[in-house]
């Protein structure tokens, strides 16, 4: 296998984006990124998209999208994975490239979600659970998390004003991020005073719908060096693992399992443990997520992921930096981009360019994304390296 | 839309609580599997569920999915019979602040949804508090 290299990122500013098309959206972000890393072509296209058929009715993305890059009748892949989509697209090209079957392709995700009502919005998301024994009662996605939620606070004493400073301090990063949806800082007291969605958990636990696309542009890491002339990013480790699609398969409802079995396998590839991370970006779809997430990566111990927020642990000027990018919360989660986006924080912090977000001399980073209720987890971790071999 | 055929093959399991137990190893499985994922056994027997057993976890939904807005708020919940088996399922006829973890309930057979006002009217179980 072939180390391999992001030399390329696109990103537009997400949001409610009704002039824009899915397709219009997608091609931007992947031009963007195709420019970025200074090539003139792709060898291939692998696209991370939830539910094409369900938020535009448009399926067959593979072809659709590589037909609107304009670059020639090049194989397009559409890689599907719930809410883990953009980070299963990126493993996809990952391999690609790794194994020799191409030398330059694009990782992309895009979904475009306010086509339709919230309503149906909510039910297209909830098509990430199982639809026969959990949705077939009610249940949504705040539902299931709300359920994850109340069984992490009876097991490790988790308060809501804990989850409110998850909320608190994403939005906090997200304000330094130009491209995010709601780039305004909230306190805890106002995600304590919003809306109920799923009892315990309010509107501003939930990250919002979005529309919006990210892409990155892979080669070998030979290439990179030859190509680049700043710092590159090299992929260290990519793992993906699975778990029982029904909560109530689970043998723990407080824990997210696939996370935890993705990020054994990513630390060992790597070479490295948690300890030496400079930062995370992880699936905060909701904030009592991100507090189970960072529990199964090992940076916090299991039932003390509720005070990290909290205690400043997670803060950007922290010890350990959590979604320095202002996560799912405040960026926005159009579902099928949101693991490629991680990469594209991942990237502009590697290279200085992240701005009044930026973190000091970062050398180590992980992404980590989730479908469903974490019924899948995909993690890769990043590696800063110079241009001359040797690192 | 949920459809007739769906809810035709969903009967076993929706109207009679069907569950499957490996014959193998004795895993209940709820619903019903092909292969059992503990010892790779693929013969299994009908096993009538419990029909009791204690709220595991719970919510209560505001903001409800298409099919589900007239209901909103309602509660659902992950119940753990007391043949052990994690059943989820709506929690009715209580308000919801005398739902708890922990607190008892029984299965009860009720409408749950239905495919618009003239489609198929889908029944099943939900559980009511046991007192």
């Amino acid at each position: 296998m072939r180390d391999v290299a992001v030399i390329g990122v696109g990103m537009n500013k997400w949001g409610e984006l009704w002039e824009l098309s899915h397709r219009d959206i997608w091609t931007s972000a992947a031009l963007d990124a195709i420019e970025d890393a200074g090539v003139d072509h792709v060898d291939a296209m692998y696209v991370g998209c939830m539910s094409g058929g369900l938020f535009v009715g448009q399926e067959h993305l593979g072809a659709m999208l590589a037909d609107q890059l304009g670059m020639g009748p090049i194989p397009g892949t559409r890689v599907e994975s719930a809410c883990a989509s953009g980070g299963l697209a990126l493993r996809q090209a990952y391999l690609a490239v790794a194994s020799g079957a191409h030398d330059i392709v694009l990782a992309s995700g895009v979904e475009k979600m306010t086509d339709v009502d919230g309503a149906a919005a909510t039910y297209a998301l909830s098509t990430a659970a199982d639809q026969e024994y959990e949705c077939f009662h009610g249940l949504t996605f705040p539902g299931l998390y709300a359920m994850m939620a109340r069984a992490h606070m009876e097991r490790y004493g988790t308060t809501i004003e804990q989850l409110a400073h998850v909320a608190s301090k994403n939005h906090a990063n997200g304000a330094k991020n130009p491209n995010a949806q709601f780039p305004m800082k909230v306190t805890p007291e106002q995600v304590l005073a919003s809306p109920m969605v799923a009892d315990p958990l309010r509107l501003l636990d939930c990250s919002p719908i979005t529309d919006g696309a990210a892409a990155v542009v892979l080669v070998p890491l030979e290439m990179a060096r030859k190509l680049s002339d700043g710092p590159i990013v090299r992929i260290a480790a990519s793992a993906h693992a699975t778990d029982t699609m029904a909560l109530a398969d689970r043998a723990e409802i407080s824990a997210i399992e696939s996370t935890a079995r993705a990020a054994e396998q990513a630390y060992k590839a790597a070479g490295i443990g948690p300890d030496d991370l400079s930062f995370c970006e992880v699936h905060d779809c909701f904030t009592i997520a991100e507090v189970m997430v960072i529990e199964a990566l090992g940076l916090v111990e299991k039932g003390q992921g509720g005070q990290a927020a909290a205690s400043g642990l997670t803060a950007l000027d922290g010890k350990r930096p959590v979604n320095p990018s202002g996560g799912l919360k405040s960026k926005g989660h159009p579902v099928g981009a949101t693991g490629i986006a991680q990469v594209c924080e991942v990237a502009e912090q590697f290279r200085g360019g992240a701005g009044e977000r930026q973190l000091d001399d970062p050398h180590w980073a992980l992404t980590q994304n989730m479908g469903g209720t974490g019924a899948s987890s995909v993690i890769h971790i990043f590696e800063r390296v110079g241009r001359e071999a040797g690192r | 839309m949920i459809g007739s055929a769906r809810s035709w093959r969903e009967k076993p399991q929706r109207y009679r609580y069907q569950a499957a137990r490996c014959s193998g190893c004795g895993k209940v499985f709820f619903p019903p599997r092909v292969v059992c994922d503990k010892c790779r056994g693929r013969s299994f027997e009908t096993q009538v569920l419990a029909g009791s057993g204690v709220i595991e976890t719970y919510t209560v939904i505001h903001i409800a999915p298409s099919g589900f807005t007239d209901e909103a708020p309602y509660a659902v919940g992950v119940i753990r019979l007391d043949d052990g088996v994690r059943i989820t399922g709506q929690i009715v006829d209580c308000k919801p602040e005398e739902l708890a973890v922990g607190a008892r309930v029984r299965r009860e057979f009720r409408k749950v949804t239905e495919d618009g006002p003239s489609g198929v009217i889908h029944y099943g179980y939900k559980f009511v508090p046991e007192s």
